[in-house]
């Protein structure tokens, strides 16, 4: 294995179990076209992809999707990554977490769950994920609490929720969470492609950080609350994945292995896929991991600016999708030529409230 | 007051970095080489001199302070909580 000089081994990985969902939130970040059953890396695939993560140095094991509990396999997986020594998220809707299978998941490891919550009250959440969803998050969130494991809330916030952002916060109060993530929407996938009915209004965001200020001082020591900005409403870009190929890694449910979740978006770049290369190989050889990592491929405004080792350039896949050239700087960046291109999306009258929700074909 | 690992946190030993390291929900720690050792004996039933104590088995002049200032640290960090 020829090691890249200066590469540091991955901590964290993103396991993309399977794209297949019960919810249909229109703001999902996979990818637009999503990967079918029939083209999903089996039980015996997935055990090698962990055991060569845990070669690799990845500590931190995030079984995701899609929904990761449509895998029957999922008690397998977790099993497999716990004995590695690796530390077991579960990143699920909810939907499908029975006592029984959740007891059978804590005893194979399972270290912590994050539960995605998609508005305050059932009306809200149901129409948002296009199902009936919210009671079920209900009775996963008080099991994960009743097998004292640690739950995270996750919450993405757009235009047709953030009015509830207080009731959200209670929400996962009374879930008892021990971490609240509120991020707001970042724009890939069907979330890109939903754009004009989530991007949330100035007004929003400004009503926002009061509200999200308040509840981190008044629950400090009990829930701690991350807030994602949002960043096109930023000055400077989003230090996006730590930096290309710093410390995570992404396997999409085909086995194709992602710099960055949503890497996809940038059509130019050559992926490769664990059923036909090593991961090693793949995080310190590939072309996709080396294309964007350190600072060589920068230019102008990034190469000289003092920014460049807080943010990286900020995000590629966005540059991508807004310029067309993945090496541009983050046109979310004020000193970013293309600054205009994020302006003028925001200037521009909102369009349509209604979503394309994500679906299966 | 005896420490103990806050819930969700667990301490392994990793060979690919030949360190130790904490593990929870959202993030990885490095411990050096004395946290480590600290850590190890964070059970919730040992109290700090008792801690002291076991660690000067095995090292030489170990501090009851030195290994609060270890605690403070780990506390402030949120990986360790007092039982």
């Amino acid at each position: 294995m020829g090691v890249t000089e200066g590469v540091q081994p991955p901590l964290g990985m993103l396991a993309e179990l399977t794209h297949r969902c019960p919810l249909h939130c229109p703001y999902c970040s996979n990818p637009v076209e999503l990967v079918t059953r029939e083209r999903e890396l089996g039980t015996d695939e997935w055990c090698s992809v962990l055991d060569q993560a845990r070669d690799l140095g990845v500590l931190q094991v995030h079984l995701s999707g899609g929904e990761p509990l449509a895998r029957p396999d999922l008690p397998e997986l977790v099993t497999r990554a716990s004995d590695l020594g690796c530390y077991v998220n579960l990143v699920t809707s909810g939907l499908g977490l029975t006592e029984a299978r959740l007891a059978d998941l804590v005893d194979r490891g399972l270290a912590h769950v994050q539960l995605s919550v998609q508005g305050a009250d059932a009306e809200r959440a149901n129409l948002l994920s296009g199902a009936k969803a919210h009671d079920h998050k209900l009775t996963a969130a008080e099991l994960v609490k009743r097998f004292e494991l640690p739950l995270s809330v996750n919450v993405v916030l757009h235009r047709a929720n953030h009015d509830q952002l207080e009731g959200m916060i209670a929400l996962a109060e009374r879930m008892g969470a021990d971490r609240l993530e509120l991020a707001n929407t970042q724009f890939y996938g069907w979330a890109l492609r939903n754009r004009d009915a989530l991007l949330p209004t100035r007004e929003q965001l400004a009503a926002a950080e009061p509200v999200v200020r308040a509840a981190t001082e008044r629950l400090r020591g009990s829930m701690q609350v991350v807030y994602v900005l949002s960043d096109y409403y930023e000055q400077y870009p989003k230090p996006c994945m730590s930096g290309w190929g710093a410390q995570q890694l992404t396997v999409a449910p085909d086995g194709t292995v992602l710099p960055c979740p949503a890497a996809t978006t940038i059509t130019t770049l050559s992926l490769e896929n664990v059923r036909e290369r090593p991961l090693a190989e793949i995080w310190y050889d590939s072309e996709s991991f080396n294309a964007y990592r350190g600072e060589d491929w920068m230019r102008e405004p990034c190469r000289t600016c003092e920014r460049r080792t807080i943010d990286f350039g900020g995000c590629r896949c966005q540059a991508f999708q807004l310029t067309g050239d993945a090496a541009a700087a983050d046109p979310v960046c004020r000193r970013s030529p293309d600054r205009g291109l994020v302006d003028a999306l925001l200037e521009a009258p909102h369009g349509s409230n209604e979503f394309v929700m994500r679906g299966m074909r | 007051m005896t420490p103990r690992l806050c819930r969700g946190v667990r301490l392994t030993y990793d060979h690919t970095r030949q360190t130790h390291v904490l593990l929870f929900p959202e993030g990885v720690l490095m411990p050096n080489a004395t946290a480590a050792a600290v850590l190890e004996l964070c059970d919730g039933e040992r109290t700090v001199p008792d801690i002291a104590a076991a660690l000067g088995e095995r090292y030489a002049e170990v501090r009851e302070d030195d290994v609060g200032d270890v605690l403070a640290r780990l506390v402030d960090r949120r990986v360790v909580e007092w039982a």
